[in-house]
């Protein structure tokens, strides 16, 4: 062998596998989402009333200057009876929610309201999930903080737990 | 009690681990070895002293005793026997055992077995074997003991993940196991061969039936695995390139790569350095992808037995084991002397064409399945998929296949090509013929289902070519072994060419009565009814598909376990000869109208996937036998010309 430099690359590839994983090993696991979406716009969007009682929901109805949660659920969804509570102990700490109902029907969303609480300020029905794609959600349950403007500041994917609340309720304030 | 005699026999086959090793170390240092005599013995209790560890956690499992935390969390008083069972190494600190008492066996067996390398070799690689084996033990006694004790003792049980309940499962991962530590005791005799100047046929012959038997072990485990991803899944797909999957998959491609480089060291005395080499790599890959499964470094589909605590130790270990063995590869492999030469028109030349593809494909999955990892480092967070691993793996097993189906036909050393100019004329017929008879049926079949095709035709044909003017009865198993081997390669991929090329899918949703229809199959949704199992509840379909007066039911779950809470979907497969009808219900149709979404394909020729693993491995079986066949005839031979 002319080169035995050579021969300690295998050595040079451990290492740097080692590097790599000892970063990967090292570095916290990020939970965070990094949408495409986070800092633009809500898209255009007027969607009717998911179910009577409740108001519906545009996208102009969120651009009023007060920062709050959109809240993407269905009646149909497991894990969004989960996180009911939380959704009400979020509102009762003063964080206002908007929703949108995804591939319901009127009397399943009131059914749904009826037996976990409504902690809605206005539902929107998105019976053809156009919204929901718009936005870039990827699933039920999902909750976005919406800045004073409209904007999208954050989004949570899956249900909301308990030890979520307070970080949503910072995020929310902080928007302020 | 048991429990406490379990941990103890692990305690005592460390410290005849600690043994071995130092008397190996002593005969490296040159000194006057009085430990030698020592190490052969060490190595039988060691082995005795695991399997009997191992046999102890099995009986706990038996008897489901729940005052050991690891019974207690893993199985339940109802869980069916088998799966009971299967909780000894379907876990964590089970499967460590497993892998601890698998490696000491086979310590133990080269102690008993090997007669052919020299005598300080066999030492120096008992030594290796002591070393990795102690690595394990600390991780063991250490960080995963799995006789620890629970108190109070809980009354029934947490379970098994209810994906893992599954006959196939249950043997998937051991099969694995296996094949990773036969890679730890070639790694073991390639730097026993270095540290003792040994290198040549006489360690080859020694290494390959180890090779050769993790190899097998290896084709099974993944081909099963695939086919339990494939039902189980209830995705209809037999390969992801989920990190997990390439775990298993890069261990295998270097040890293919070795199995052909050590039968030419072995046979020819050539490509000395080059499989010290890949016996290292083969075992840092085993080392490395058992790491991405266990840390959950890496996010995947099938990450079950996730703990980055304990994905460091085994990084840890790795990292000292192929690093200290690089170095030693570096320091000495200039004292291995150059081999035999051959020319490039040769069976030797087409193996190094073999080595160099398969290196190549390793290197591509190795870079993909890092990459995310990389990048996340550079503070980028992006994943690698199917896309990558698809355009930059299959171009190289294309090539990989051309050079199978000349290869073989090549005399050792050196050759014409003009010898063999009927075959080759022969084989781009098949590939011209068969090519265009296939695009002319499905003009938009792309580029590599295609090829795939073609040469996987060619390859049925060539694979046998090595048999002509040989007489059967006296050609040596292990040339058979190599036929049926290439002719599962041909099998298996023209399952997987097939199946990526005519595959048809329809995605439906179907109140009971109506019917659908998949690629000539009419498939009428009949009834739908709740069925109980063990320790789970599932709404069953009753499909109902004929063709051409063919009728069979079809009964296909979405099942809910409970303990862990977990939602799986059995599928219904229907076999024939031609393909798989594959069937899926999932939940009902979300407008709550009586639907129900049912998925439903027809795979033509995908079984031929499994059929070709199957072939692959019984090739290899058989070259084993005929290897230890062999060696057992020799001595008999020797006596009759004495006599």
């Amino acid at each position: 062998m002319n080169r035995p430099w050579l021969l300690w690359i295998p050595l040079a590839v451990v290492a740097f596998f080692g590097g790599l994983a000892i970063f990967g090993l090292a570095e916290p696991e990020d939970t965070q989402v990094h949408s495409a979406m986070i800092g633009k716009k809500l898209p255009e969007f007027a969607l009717p009333a998911a179910t009577a009682g409740v108001p519906a929901l545009s996208n102009t109805d969120m651009a009023d200057g007060k920062p709050r949660l959109l809240n993407i659920f269905a009646s149909w969804c497991l894990p969004c009876k989960a996180e009911a509570p939380y959704l009400e102990a979020l509102k009762a700490a003063g964080v206002e929610i908007d929703a949108i109902a995804i591939r319901d029907k009127p009397e399943d969303v009131a059914t749904f309201l009826a037996e976990f609480g409504n902690p809605f300020r206005r539902i929107g029905s998105d019976r053809e999930l156009a919204v929901q794609l718009q936005l870039g959600s990827s699933g039920v349950p999902e909750t976005y903080v919406i800045g004073g403007d409209g904007r999208i500041l954050f989004q949570h994917m899956g249900d909301i737990r308990a030890e979520h609340v307070p970080m949503l309720i910072e995020k929310v304030n902080a928007a302020k | 009690m048991i429990a406490e005699a379990g941990l103890a026999a692990l305690w005592l086959a460390a410290a005849m681990a600690l043994l071995q090793l130092i008397g190996g170390l002593t005969l490296l240092r040159g000194g006057a070895g009085q430990l030698v005599p020592l190490i052969k013995p060490a190595a039988y209790m060691q082995g005795a002293l695991c399997a009997f560890a191992f046999f102890a956690l099995m009986w706990l499992f038996y008897v489901t005793d729940l005052s050991v935390l690891l019974v207690a969390s893993n199985s339940h008083i109802d869980k069916p026997m088998i799966f009971k069972l299967a909780g000894t190494w379907g876990n964590h600190e089970g499967s460590m055992l497993l892998w601890v008492a698998v490696l000491s066996a086979s310590g133990a067996a080269i102690a008993v077995l090997e007669k052919r390398v020299e005598a300080k070799t066999l030492y120096a690689t008992l030594g290796v074997q002591a070393f990795i084996a102690l690595g394990f033990f600390a991780f063991l006694l250490f960080a995963s003991n799995p006789f620890e004790r629970l108190v109070p003792a809980p009354v029934e049980g947490a379970g098994l993940n209810p994906l893992l309940q599954d006959v196939g499962l249950a043997f998937h991962p051991p099969t694995l196991y296996i094949g990773y530590v036969g890679l730890s005791v070639a790694f073991s005799f390639a730097l026993g061969a270095l540290l003792t100047n040994q290198v040549g046929p006489a360690f080859a012959r020694a290494m390959r039936p180890w090779v050769l038997a993790a190899w097998i072990f290896l084709t099974i485990g993944i081909a099963a695995g695939s086919y339990w991803a494939y039902y189980e899944l209830g995705w209809g797909g037999w390969w992801f390139w989920d990190p997990v999957e390439n775990a298993s998959l890069m261990p295998w491609l270097a040890a293919t790569a070795l199995l052909h480089s050590v039968s030419i060291l072995a046979t020819r005395n050539a490509l000395r350095a080059w499989t010290i080499m890949l016996a290292l790599v083969a075992f840092a890959m085993s080392m490395a992808g058992t790491f991405l499964v266990r840390s959950g470094i890496l996010t995947s589909v099938h990450a079950f037995a996730v703990d980055p605590e304990r994905g460091a130790f085994i990084l840890a270990l790795m990292l000292i084991y192929t690093g200290l063995a690089f170095v030693i590869f570096a320091l000495r492999i200039g004292t291995v002397k150059q081999g035999e030469p051959f020319q490039l028109i040769s069976r030797e030349g087409g193996i190094v064409a073999n080595n160099i593809f398969l290196s190549v494909i390793l290197a591509v999955v190795l870079i993909g399945t890092l990459y995310p990892l990389a990048a996340e480092a550079m503070g980028d967070k992006i994943s690698v998929g199917p896309p990558y691993f698809n355009k930059a793996t299959v171009p190289i097993m294309v090539l990989l296949m051309l050079a199978l189906l000349i290869g073989p036909m090549l005399r050792w050393r050196r050759d014409e090509i003009m010898r063999i100019k009927y075959w080759l004329i022969g084989a781009t017929a098949i590939l011209l013929c068969s090519g265009i008879a296939v695009w002319k049926l499905a003009p938009d079949i792309g580029i590599f289902p295609l090829l795939g095709i073609a040469l996987s035709l060619a390859l049925a044909v060539a694979a046998w070519l090595p048999l002509r003017g040989r007489k059967l009865l006296r050609t040596p198993l292990p040339v058979f072994g190599m036929v049926i081997a290439h002719f599962g390669i041909a099998v298996s991929v023209f399952g997987m060419a097939a199946e990526s090329g005519f595959s048809k899918e329809t995605l439906t949703a179907l109140a009971p009565g109506e019917s659908a229809e998949v690629s000539g199959w009419k498939v009428t949704l009949d009834d739908v009814k709740p069925v109980v199992g063990d320790n789970w509840v599932a709404v069953e379909g009753e499909i109902v598909v004929s063709k051409n007066g063919d009728a069979v039911v079809l009964r296909p779950q979405s099942r809910q376990f409970f303990k862990p809470e977990m939602q799986t979907s059995e599928a219904a497969l229907l076999t024939r000869w031609n393909g798989q009808l594959y069937a899926v219900i999932a939940q009902p149709d979300q407008e709550g109208d009586g639907r129900w979404q049912v998925r439903l394909w027809w795979k033509p020729f995908v079984t031929f996937i499994w059929y070709g693993g199957i072939l692959i491995a019984l090739g290899g079986t058989l070259s084993l036998f005929g290897r230890m066949f062999r060696r057992a005839k020799k001595p008999a031979i020797n006596k009759w010309q004495r006599a």
